[in-house]
């Protein structure tokens, strides 16, 4: 909402500094954001009085004028028309700062010869000052300017821009600020006089109001003023209007607009003679039914919407916008006037429904006070007959099915001290709620009974109330204190921790955190080939784009488009990320697992002067996921597996009895491809957080070795079908083996083809006594053997 | 033959001030010491002589070995030392060149900048839990005081989930907030409520330096007997000061959220310009950090909590706004865009 400070001061004395007042507003819960001065750069502007204008002895078209400024007189060239002796005008010293009518920009004034004649000084026009783009001749000033004043005392304006939450209707308008500010600085409101002469016909047998929904419209008032005359508005009503941000269009519907922002109720007007039997029908659209609307289009209306008809169908969408067919056009000459009370949820649903948010809509969507529309129907036809003529009927009509009486509201001293932390003194809470236009009645020692103003819509509770004498008083003024309540009992919560363990893990191994976007588009799933189409994915129903319309099903598609975005200014990329998925459960919200998933590309060592060499792979990524296995205590294996996302014979995935824990591979280049990723191979994991955390144990102590261990070296050669985890398994299982380390794979001369060489280094070792050597040759000899018959290995 | 030790002596002893590596040392030792060397040689042959003369000039020759002995040891100690210098010289590293990079990964800044947040309420006895983000209308909207056709809606743009319920409505959204989880915890337990809800939260909104579609909330929640507004000013600001510096000054100014009454709204003043007024704080000399307010008593209400007996406040608070002021990042959309040299600086 726009507040122009001279607006504001025609309700309430302004005591405090702007930047103060600007502040207590803010504190109080109505934010301005910003304040445009108008006239804050008038500098050696003031008021001058046009003393004599006498002809320019070089030019017919100029004229010398003499000014008086009180201090001084100037002589000084004008070429204005309008110029005339005794006019009041903003008179510009040298070193003003004035706009530039030919090019727009600010210039400073200097003394200029004219045609011969010097000229130090000039008389300004609205658009030389920025106020406007009038420039056919200088601005007049009101004859009670008084001369020598700074122009900005007399013209100088502030526009405050005030962020009104949507609880706060009321101050959508001047009158509702005018009231804060009052309260806020202990000053009374003066209130528009709403009288005018009633010289009409009584309004009884010139127009009738019908309501058949009295849910939606709880009350409608109407006048009629006959024999109006159409035109602009006046100048001072049209920048009050264009301060506000409002455009003027003529007298009538600039008097609805100004009263809308003066008291926050909209209004509108109808050319009397259009409307049907001039009868007002206020009902629900039929189905099938359609409205020109004031902005040219045709409207199709549903049941749910309000409209005000006539004897013979809709002209206008109630609260939302008029109808064409009977809008206000210079013709016009009898005004039938609206204002009405209707439901904001209806309002809400239609404006949104149809698109259509208006000045109007947007004060009744937040629910307007009932007691509201003959205040304001008053004012506006008093505004009409002062300024577009005519006579008003006598009376209004006022349909009134939804009247309800204010209920008060008994606030205890009890509950004030309970949620504010400090007792306030009664009297003080009485004079903050009076000074806001409550009405408080004292109940026994501590507690009051208050009522809301009628223009309050958003006080129900005895807390509201409570926030009232919080604002009003300052939150400064409540005390700070530390919480001394009981601590509730600590809850485990082992998925977080999970979580944040792998996350630790992840980037001690080296890796980085992402977070990818979780709003996944078509495209991004389908390059990613997991498996997963589209059709199984969570559908976002309003997408900001295409990009953002799925919930992703695996962090996948985001790892590898990092992957692919910093390939141009990266070697080598270790990524991980730690987010949910989301799957589909008919009914029911998605369920959100958790996953752990990761990527590697690129040199395994980062550039470095000392060249060491190789590609990240797939052992680096199951190094990496065989260590956060260990520290979290599960025990899994890795089961070749094939999906397309994967390189057929190059993905594993990890089981841990029958759970599945997730899943690692080279990505197919097929899909690196895709991705736009220059380097291979590319390396990806996933683990499950959900199936990981039940097996997860906490570490368990075993007792270190008392007695030495034995070592040997164990060459192997096995046909190449034998997977080295077989032999790892057969080793570890074998009695007094310890510790067992593959240290070397070998294939190549001597080694046969269709074989490979696998080298152990293995470690004996008993709980309780020290082998002796020929212990040690005899279990090496038996664990030989049985690795000959079990796996047809061959000692090398 | 007394002389002729004097002369093997000043012989031996300037040969070996001569010498100038172990290879010649070595020599030397075995030329004069060995087991043929000249003084064994001496030494051997003294047996031959009588046992007057043996005696004197065994004492001599003995003194003669233990002189040369003693000499070859020290001339060892000194060439050696000398060596090992030499060695090092040649062996020293160029200390300018770069270090070997540890591969040591890092955690994300929302990651980091959730940690220090959570650490600083779990300080305070808030416990941290997680709940969905995708959510009823009910939790996200309805049970937080904001029913259908609530004005208050416009001040969350939402992304609505496909599909509707029996009644026609689109119940299911990305939650626009962390406060659904108010609900959640108190359905869940009964006072006293102490947690800290971290999470993403997601809004139908163009983005730009300021404004992301996904972005994380850690909402507050304390409900007890007792609990009040004083204390909610006390636990803000211990965070303020924690987070952003015991110098740090608070505001706490009205404002609206259908869910609590009173509402606020914590700014601390701008540590740009010290409350000049600056561009980071639009000239205001404050910055917002978080929303907060009294549990409204409907919330309560709606929990089977009673609002005569129990009070509480909630807070919540944006995570990236929060780490782009502590380590003055300029656009939020970088937090989400993964480049590695954004990522690296933290
Ligand atoms: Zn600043």
């Amino acid at each position: 909402m726009k507040l122009p400070l001279s607006w504001l001061k025609e309700y309430v004395d302004i005591t405090l500094p702007l930047p103060e007042l600007a502040h207590r507003l803010t504190m109080a819960g109505l934010e301005v954001a910003a304040v445009e001065r108008r006239g804050g750069d008038w500098e050696h502007i003031v008021v001058g009085q046009v003393l004599a204008v006498a002809p320019h002895p070089n030019a017919d078209r100029l004229k010398l004028a003499t000014i008086d400024t009180g201090a001084e007189r100037h002589t000084v060239v004008c070429g204005a028309p309008n110029l005339a002796p005794g006019q009041r005008v903003a008179f510009a010293g040298l070193g003003a700062r004035l706009i530039n009518p030919q090019t727009g920009q600010a210039e400073t004034l200097k003394a200029a010869t004219i045609r011969g004649v010097r000229s130090a000084g000039m008389a300004c026009s609205e658009r030389e000052l920025g106020l406007s783009q009038e420039h056919t001749g200088i601005l007049v000033l009101a004859p009670d300017a008084p001369v020598g004043a700074p122009l900005e005392q007399v013209l100088g304006d502030a526009i405050l821009d005030i962020k009104v939450t949507p609880n706060r209707p009321d101050c959508l308008s001047v009158l509702g600020l005018a009231r804060e500010v009052a309260a806020l600085t202990g000053q009374a409101v003066r209130e528009p006089d709403l009288s005018y002469p009633e010289e009409g016909p009584p309004m009884a047998g010139r127009a009738a109001v019908e309501i058949e929904d009295a849910a939606l419209c709880p009350r409608y008032c109407a006048s009629l003023v006959e024999g109006v005359i159409v035109g602009p508005s006046p100048a001072w009503m049209q920048e009050r209007l264009a301060a506000c941000g409002m455009r003027p269009i003529s007298n009538v519907v600039d008097i609805t607009n100004y009263v809308m922002l003066e008291y926050g109720q909209p209004l509108h007007a109808f050319d009397y003679d259009t409307l049907r039997e001039h009868r007002i029908v206020v009902r629900r659209a039929r189905p099938g039914e359609r409205l020109q609307t004031l902005d040219g289009q045709l409207r199709e209306l549903t049941p749910d919407m309000l409209l005000i008809g006539h004897g013979a169908g809709p002209v206008a969408l109630a609260g939302v916008m008029g109808g064409a067919a009977t809008e206000v056009s210079d013709e016009t000459a009898n005004i039938l006037l609206e204002s009405a009370n209707f439901s904001n949820t209806s309002i809400r649903r239609t404006s949104v429904g149809l698109r259509l948010r208006s000045e109007a809509s947007l004060r009744f969507d937040k629910g307007l006070p009932r007691e509201l529309p003959p205040i304001a129907l008053r004012r506006a036809t008093q505004l009409l007959l002062q300024l577009a003529g005519g006579r008003a009927a006598r009376g209004i009509i006022d349909a009134y099915p939804g009247r309800e009486e204010r209920r008060p509201i008994l606030l205890t001293g009890r509950r004030l001290a309970q949620v504010l932390g400090v007792s306030v003194p009664r009297e003080e809470v009485e004079r903050t709620l009076e000074s806001l236009g409550f009405s408080v009645a004292a109940q026994g020692e501590a507690d009051l009974s208050v009522t809301a103003p009628y223009w309050r819509t958003d006080i129900a509770l005895p807390d509201d109330l409570v926030e009232e004498v919080a604002r009003i008083t300052g939150y400064d003024a409540i005390p700070t204190t530390t919480l001394a309540a009981a601590l509730p009992a600590v809850q485990p919560q082992p998925g977080l921790e999970l979580k944040e363990r792998l996350r630790d893990l992840m980037a001690g191994c080296g890796l980085q955190e992402i977070v990818t976007y979780t709003l996944v588009g078509r495209a991004l799933m389908e390059s990613a080939r997991d498996g997963l189409g589209v059709s199984a994915a969570v559908r976002v129903a309003n997408p900001m784009s295409p990009e953002q319309e799925f919930l992703r099903l695996t962090l996948r598609g985001g790892l590898l488009a990092a992957l692919a975005a910093n390939a141009r200014h990266q070697e080598a990329m270790r990524l991980f990320e730690v987010g949910r998925v989301y799957l589909p459960q008919a009914g029911d919200l998605p369920q959100e697992r958790e996953m752990l998933a990761g990527a590697l590309a690129g040199p395994r060592h980062p550039p470095f002067w000392s060249r060491e060499g190789g590609s990240l792979d797939f052992f680096d990524a199951k190094g990496l996921l065989e260590e956060a296995l260990c520290r979290l205590g599960v025990e899994a294996s890795f089961q070749p597996t094939e999906e397309p996302f994967f390189l057929p014979g190059r993905a594993a995935r990890l089981q841990s009895s029958t759970v599945s824990l997730g899943v690692v591979g080279e990505v197919a280049p097929a899909v690196a491809e895709r991705f736009d990723i220059p380097l291979r191979p590319v390396v990806c994991f996933e683990l499950d957080l959900a199936a990981l955390l039940p097996l997860a144990a906490a570490p368990r102590y075993q007792p270190l070795p008392r007695f030495p261990a034995s070592t040997r070296d164990l060459a192997l050669v096995v046909d190449e079908t034998v997977p080295a985890q077989r032999v790892l398994d057969l080793i570890r299982g074998f009695s007094l083996v310890g510790r067992v380390a593959l240290f070397d794979v070998y294939r190549g001369e001597p080694v046969p083809a269709g074989k490979k060489s696998l080298a152990f280094s293995l470690a004996y070792q008993a709980p309780d006594r020290t082998l002796t050597a020929a212990e040690v040759e005899g279990v090496h000899q038996r664990l030989v053997q049985k690795l000959e018959t079990d796996l047809g290995a061959a000692l090398r | 033959m007394l002389a002729e030790l004097d002369s093997l002596k000043a012989t031996a002893l300037a040969e070996l001030g001569r010498l100038q590596d172990a290879k010649a040392l070595e020599d030397w030792r075995i030329r004069y010491l060995g087991r043929k060397g000249t003084v064994t040689q001496a030494l051997r042959g003294l047996s031959a002589l009588p046992l007057e003369e043996r005696r004197a000039l065994g004492v001599a020759a003995n003194a003669l070995k233990a002189l040369l002995e003693e000499g070859y040891a020290q001339r060892l100690q000194a060439l050696r030392k000398a060596e090992l210098s030499a060695r090092l010289r040649r062996e020293a590293l160029d200390l300018t060149l770069p270090g070997r990079p540890p591969a040591l990964g890092r955690l994300h800044p929302t990651t980091q900048m959730l940690r220090q947040i959570c650490g600083v309420f779990a300080s305070m006895g808030f416990q941290v839990v997680e709940g969905p983000e995708v959510e009823w209308d009910y939790y996200n909207f309805e049970a937080l005081n904001i029913p259908a056709d609530h004005p208050a809606r416009d001040m969350w743009d939402t992304l609505w989930i496909d599909g509707a319920d029996p009644q026609g409505q689109r119940a299911r959204l990305l939650r626009t907030h962390t406060s659904p989880m108010q609900i959640r915890v108190m359905e869940q337990t009964r006072p006293p409520v102490r947690v800290v809800v971290p999470g993403k939260v997601y809004r139908y909104e163009a983005t730009d330096a300021t404004h992301e579609s996904m972005f994380h909330q850690v909402e507050g929640l304390a409900v007890d007997e007792g609990i009040t507004f004083a204390d909610l000013k006390g636990t803000l600001y211990e965070f303020a000061k924690a987070l952003f510096g015991v110098e740090r000054k608070v505001r706490f100014r009205c404002d609206y959220f259908p869910f609590v009454e009173p509402g606020v709204e914590m700014a601390i003043d701008c540590f740009a310009c010290a409350g000049k007024g600056c561009r980071l704080c639009s000239g205001t000399g404050w910055i917002e950090i978080m929303g907060a307010g009294m549990v409204h008593p409907e919330v309560l209400r709606r929990v089977s909590y009673d609002p005569e007996r129990y009070t509480g406040f909630a807070f919540g608070l944006g995570l990236e706004r929060i780490a782009m002021l502590k380590w003055g990042i300029d656009d939020i959309r970088l937090f989400y865009a993964n480049d590695l040299r954004f990522l690296r600086q933290f």
